[in-house]
């Protein structure tokens, strides 16, 4: 065992250049690696830990500067070492993956070209064996006919591949230490797993130490053998992996983890300690517990789309130039029959990867767009065969509503929080003048615990929870019977979703609203809903009480969504996956 | 690659049809009479009526259509006043000078306006990046006539450096033997290295008009694509992986920079086209610009629809040309074809 | 329980004018373009009061004068007063740059933003003509509208609206298809508003600062084509003072050494182009940082 670590980061500080004045994103900031170590960083956003690795590979945008002091990667002081010499380390003795692998590919390079150019600009290939060698990595990453697809540009390989060449990539070389920051975000579940399992299969065979940052401590705490937890620029606290999941001493450390969803906790448990949810101040309605009648039905609901590209003349003049029958169907079907109700005061979770229909299916039950066949019946009436474009205008409107996903996106720049929340009520909600709509603006305001002062700032001047919590007032404003709410909390901060999660909760049980939750994240469903449905390629795979599904679940594909979200396990024996030789 | 070329060729139909269709509006929408106006201001009623006849004026606008879209097919696009020569052959003459010009100067622009726009865009805040920026917004300011006439004040009035500014060639030269039109590679051919000379002489001044025209967009959209390329995501990853600058710079960067700056060639030929019909004018080049300013001033109709509509043909036909550049440089664009 | 939120600035229009007056100062070119953006317009609306002499008055006894004390910018070929011509002559073109921008913006504007919005034919349509129009060079365009429809100074403004069409409508177009169907405008349809509602009351206020940029930078090619259309000898007619025409008047005598007459109408052109196109970028500017160039 070595004592000198492979890179030794002391009292490091990053500033940028900013319009505002010289911000400090990274203070003081001290972390040491170990020769075959696996160290996460983790973080909400604003923590600096991506910057801090930028800074470890002196990529830091032109903006940024290492103010003060040290790092030092084997022997080489990274602060003063030359443009030249740094050029050399980076991708021979220390590499980078990123988040959204598809980006970070040239889109008009071949990926195995891509490969060929570090490995000759490192001298580690010459011209004449590169792409073997370039070929042999794509293998080594466990890409299917690695020789075929040498010759593949990146808008025709998958996310989960495109990672997989990035990873290529970044090994080709054989450096010591690796930095993949977030690699899995954006990537689906099942997918994820695999990369992960990748990336520590290959960095172990190889002996190399890496960081991995990310904003989920159970990730983390999974796949490291140590756990670096930072918080608005500085290291809170440095741990064990085991001792950061099951024990963690810090405060910010402790409020992360009771945070992050996982089995065994409740909605309340994910609070700070010593920290209730607030009661609201609506009175309570006494909602009757048997009162269990349907309140939404959906039966073979199917939703077709014709295949992009072509349409009308366009297709006339495809027939023309191809030869022969047609490759594919000329129609996509992204819902693919399903069927499924919710009760009155339930909580049903939709959950499935990405394309699986859920989004579409949720859209259909909103009326935002029209079924292809199917029914939906509201409350025993049929609203499946009402256009969407003249659902807008009905009084049935209003009982159908909405969270966002993306608080950012969903609400109009140009118009304050108040006038956001104020227009289903402008619209649909009867009430006459405007200091009348202007108070119960208020009083939905108190009921997401939004103080009062910011209804009147703008959305770029609310953070993403208060933008979050606007959102769902609007939602509410009009006391929906149903509300479907689209991975609400999946832009949030870990933190910041615990709150707005409790706060969904309160509002259900105080206004008897039921909820249609579409996520991809099992952990966050099993925490609201007290059903599930679990949808891949447009079809219902499995459904029924949560706690069944996920504890006993009969698909397959179920079992797969389970087994792939990663489960921290601290017995003697370590739990990372080992490397396939 | 070959479905490719296809299908764009494909698209340009419907716009060469456009084409067709709204020259032949624009003559049928003449206020007053058009017989009258195609007969010319000093036509007898005879002549008139003749026109009339010949342009089947009484017939419904189908059939007018018809009879125009036949004329085309035979390469009749009617006839000079002025002249009494047919168009076509007019514009037939008179088109080499107009491309030998145009395509001089786009030349020599995209010579300075690429390598400006990418230097401007690797080194940012520097001199460089700051003339590129300058010339860019001035650039797009300056009309491109004032240009033309200022050059000539400078260099030939006060200078005496350019010659005079009146047409392709002094008059004690003759124009080489014709093969492709353009003096400066004909002249080469002929192996007459002083008409070579005498030729570049009275074409640098125009040339040098339409390349500062055509410069400040280029420039600008060089600049801009290559700062967006340099932000990017896998200028990051290649970066990190240690590459080596010019390579990042030239493998990386330049190549997806350039697509569009090649999108925009369109637009720039689009101006440059119309900004060809003003230096004409300025210089006295004998193009077919200059033939129809001719044909303005004496009120004859028939070339300057001839003009119209042979521009906008060539214009369809650059437009394609890009495309399928664009095309050869994407594959984006060519395998999802 | 907060988390952490922005300063709290006031907002609406008086906000909008602190945060322009702060671009400007900090960003002197844009200031300077404004400032030259008043000038210019006092020329416009003034300059005919205000001018030492008659801009047709004719005197050939002073013809071809270089500039002097009497005559700033000399005089032309029939003794008018240059200077006299090149401030009237601001009123015309501003006024054929404004007008054709405007009715530009109304009918691309328009169009686009139902294109974008709407999908379906209304897209097909106005992507059909602005095809049909982008298929022409379009000074060419131009020159054969003018010479169809008659040499007069309304139709230099409707050849000019015509051939900037296919770029409003573009814009407009992309910018409503991106709201399209972005969460707010769902939103908008969850709380019962109809479809003209969301894209009169939602989507166009969104779109308007876009707008307002690209008529800025319009401008000044709306005047350089107005200016190029009489060059040839299209829309304006002498005696009338007109930047273009004054330029083509004074071409033949560039070469023989009489600069004044030709260079002061041509330079008032580039500047008042020019102003309109820094006037352009700072707006951009403070309308969406992101698109800085």
């Amino acid at each position: 065992m070595t004592a000198i670590p492979l890179l030794d980061v002391h009292d490091l500080t990053v500033e940028f250049a900013t319009r505002r004045g010289v911000v400090r994103a990274v203070q003081r900031v001290n972390l040491s690696i170990a020769r075959g170590e696996t160290v996460g960083i983790v973080g909400e956003s604003g923590s600096g830990k991506s910057v801090t690795s930028y800074a470890v590979m002196r990529i830091l945008d032109r903006a940024g500067r290492i103010a003060e002091g040290s790092v030092r990667f084997s022997s080489i002081d990274v602060r003063q070492a030359s443009e030249d010499e740094m050029r050399e380390l980076r991708g021979r003795e220390m590499s980078m993956i990123f988040q959204n692998p598809r980006a970070a590919l040239n889109p008009i390079r071949k990926v195995g070209r891509q490969i060929e150019d570090v490995l000759l600009e490192h001298v580690k290939a010459t011209r004449s064996d590169a792409t073997e060698k370039a070929i042999d990595l794509l293998d080594q990453v466990r890409i299917a006919r690695p020789r075929e697809r040498y010759h593949a540009y990146p808008f025709e390989l998958s996310g989960g591949m495109c990672q997989r060449v990035v990873i290529a990539l970044a090994l080709a070389c054989q450096p010591q230490l690796l930095i993949a920051d977030e690699p899995t975000t954006g990537l689906d579940v099942t997918t994820q797993k695999t990369v992960m399992e990748l990336i520590v299969g290959l960095t172990h065979q190889r002996s190399m130490s890496t960081i991995l940052i990310t904003h989920d401590l159970g990730l983390a705490a999974t796949y490291c053998d140590r756990v670096v937890v930072m918080e608005k620029g500085h290291v809170v606290e440095t741990a064990s992996a085991r001792a950061i999941f099951t024990a963690p001493s810090h405060r910010y450390s402790r409020k992360l983890m009771r945070a992050t969803p996982r089995p065994g906790v409740s909605l309340r448990e994910l609070l700070p300690e010593g920290e209730t949810p607030t009661p609201t101040s609506a009175s309570v309605t006494p909602l009757n517990a048997m009162d269990r009648t349907p309140l939404l039905v959906v039966d073979k609901l199917i939703k077709e789309y014709p295949r992009k590209g072509l349409d009308g003349v366009g297709a006339m003049l495809g027939k023309l130039v191809r030869h022969g029958p047609a490759p594919e169907p000329d129609v996509f079907r992204a819902v693919d029959g399903i069927s499924f109700s919710i009760n009155r005061g339930e909580s049903v979770g939709l959950v499935g990867e990405s394309g699986c229909g859920k989004s579409t299916t949720s859209t259909m039950v909103m009326r935002l767009i029209d079924k292809t066949s199917g029914s939906i019946v509201f409350d025993g009436e049929d609203i499946g065969d009402i256009p969407a474009r003249s659902f807008a205008r009905l009084p049935l409107r209003k009982r159908i509503q909405m969270v966002f996903q993306d608080p950012t996106d969903s609400l109009n720049p140009r118009f304050t929080a108040a006038r956001a929340i104020a227009d289903p009520l402008l619209r649909l909600g009867g009430i006459p003048g405007r200091d009348a709509i202007r108070a119960r603006c208020e009083e939905l305001a108190r009921q997401v615990d939004l103080p009062l002062d910011l209804l009147d700032r703008f959305p770029h001047q609310l953070s993403g929870g208060q933008k979050a919590r606007v959102g769902i007032a609007r939602a509410i404003a009009l006391k929906p019977d149903l509300v479907i709410l689209d991975e609400p909390t999946a832009a949030l901060d870990v933190s910041v979703q615990a709150v707005v999660l409790n706060l969904l909760q309160e509002l259900k049980d105080t206004l008897g609203m039921s909820y249609l939750f579409v996520s991809h994240d099992l952990n966050v469903v099993r925490l609201l809903c007290g059903r599930v449905i679990v949808m891949q390629a447009g079809r219902i795979v499995e459904h029924g009480p949560t706690e069944r599904v996920l504890f006993a679940p009969e698909a397959q594909y179920t079992r797969d969504l389970l087994a792939a979200i990663p489960h921290p396990k601290f017995d003697d024996e370590p739990a990372r996956m080992v490397a396939h030789s | 690659m070959l479905s490719l070329m296809i299908k764009r060729l494909l698209v340009a139909v419907p716009s060469l049809i456009g084409v067709v269709i709204v020259t032949f509006l624009l003559t049928r929408a003449l206020p007053g009479d058009p017989a009258a106006y195609f007969a010319g201001p000093a036509a007898t009623k005879e002549a008139i009526e003749q026109i009339r006849v010949k342009l089947g004026l009484e017939q419904p606008l189908i059939v007018q259509f018809g009879r125009y879209v036949q004329d085309l097919a035979k390469g009749d696009l009617g006839h000079s006043l002025t002249t009494g020569q047919p168009v076509a052959q007019e514009i037939r003459t008179r088109l080499p000078a107009s491309a030998e010009l145009t395509l001089l100067g786009l030349f020599v622009s995209m010579l300075v306006a690429v390598p400006l726009g990418i230097a401007a865009a690797t080194h940012p805040g520097s001199l460089t990046d700051h003339a590129c920026r300058v010339v860019a917004t001035a650039g797009v300011s300056l009309p491109v006539f004032f240009t033309g006439l200022i050059l000539v004040y400078v260099f030939y009035y006060l200078l005496g450096w350019a010659p005079a500014p009146l047409g392709r060639l002094d008059v004690f030269f003759s124009a080489p033997p014709q093969v492709t039109g353009f003096y400066l590679i004909d002249s080469l051919i002929a192996g007459n290295l002083e008409l070579f000379w005498a030729s570049l002489k009275q074409l640098f001044l125009p040339a040098l008009t339409l390349a500062i025209f055509s410069l400040a967009p280029i420039a600008r959209m060089t600049r801009a694509s290559m700062l967006a390329v340099l932000a990017s995501d896998f200028v990051r990853t290649a970066r990190a992986s240690g590459l080596s600058s010019t390579t990042v710079i030239v493998t990386y960067a330049f190549r997806n920079a350039m697509i569009p700056v090649v999108t925009t060639l369109g637009m720039v030929f689009s101006f440059l086209l119309g900004a060809n019909v003003l230096v004409e004018k300025v210089f006295a080049w004998p193009g077919i610009g200059s033939f129809a300013v001719e044909a303005l001033i004496a009120s004859d109709f028939a070339p300057l629809q001839g003009f119209v509509l042979t521009m906008a043909v060539m214009y369809v036909g650059l437009n394609l040309m890009i495309d399928i550049l664009y095309g050869l440089i994407d594959p984006r664009v060519r395998l999802e074809a | 329980m907060t988390d952490v939120t922005a300063p709290r600035p006031e907002s609406g229009p008086a906000a909008l004018m602190r945060h322009g007056r702060h671009v400007i100062g900090e960003n002197k070119v844009t200031g300077f373009a404004f400032a030259l953006f008043l000038l210019i317009g006092l020329a416009a609306l003034f300059g005919p009061h205000i001018v030492p002499h008659d801009p047709l008055a004719s005197d050939t006894a002073a013809a071809l004068k270089p500039p002097s004390v009497r005559h700033w910018f000399g005089t032309d070929q029939i003794g008018r007063d240059v200077f006299s011509r090149v401030v009237v002559a601001t009123r015309l073109d501003l006024f054929i740059a404004l007008a054709s921008v405007a009715l530009v913006f109304l009918m691309g504007g328009l169009a686009g933003v139902a294109a974008g919005f709407f999908g379906g034919w209304t897209d097909r349509i106005v992507g059909r003509i602005a095809d049909t129009i982008m298929a022409f060079p379009l000074f060419v365009l131009a020159m054969g509208i003018v010479a169809a429809l008659g040499n007069s100074v309304q139709n230099i403004i409707i050849a000019t609206a015509i051939v900037n069409f296919p770029l409003y409508a573009r814009v407009a177009r992309a910018e409503a298809n991106v709201r399209r169907e972005v969460g707010f405008v769902l939103a908008a349809r969850l709380s019962g508003n109809s479809e003209a509602r969301i894209v009169l009351g939602q989507v166009l206020p969104n779109i308007m600062p876009i707008m307002i940029v690209q008529m800025s930078l319009t401008m000044g090619y709306a005047i350089l084509n107005a200016a190029g259309l009489s060059f040839i000898g299209l829309g304006v007619r002498p005696p009338t003072a007109e930047w273009g025409i004054m330029v083509a008047e004074g071409a033949a005598f560039m070469v023989s050494g009489e600069w004044w007459i030709a260079f002061f109408p041509g330079a008032a052109l580039m500047i008042a182009v020019f102003c309109f196109n820094l006037l352009g970028d700072g707006l951009r500017d403070i309308v969406d940082p992101q698109r800085r160039t």
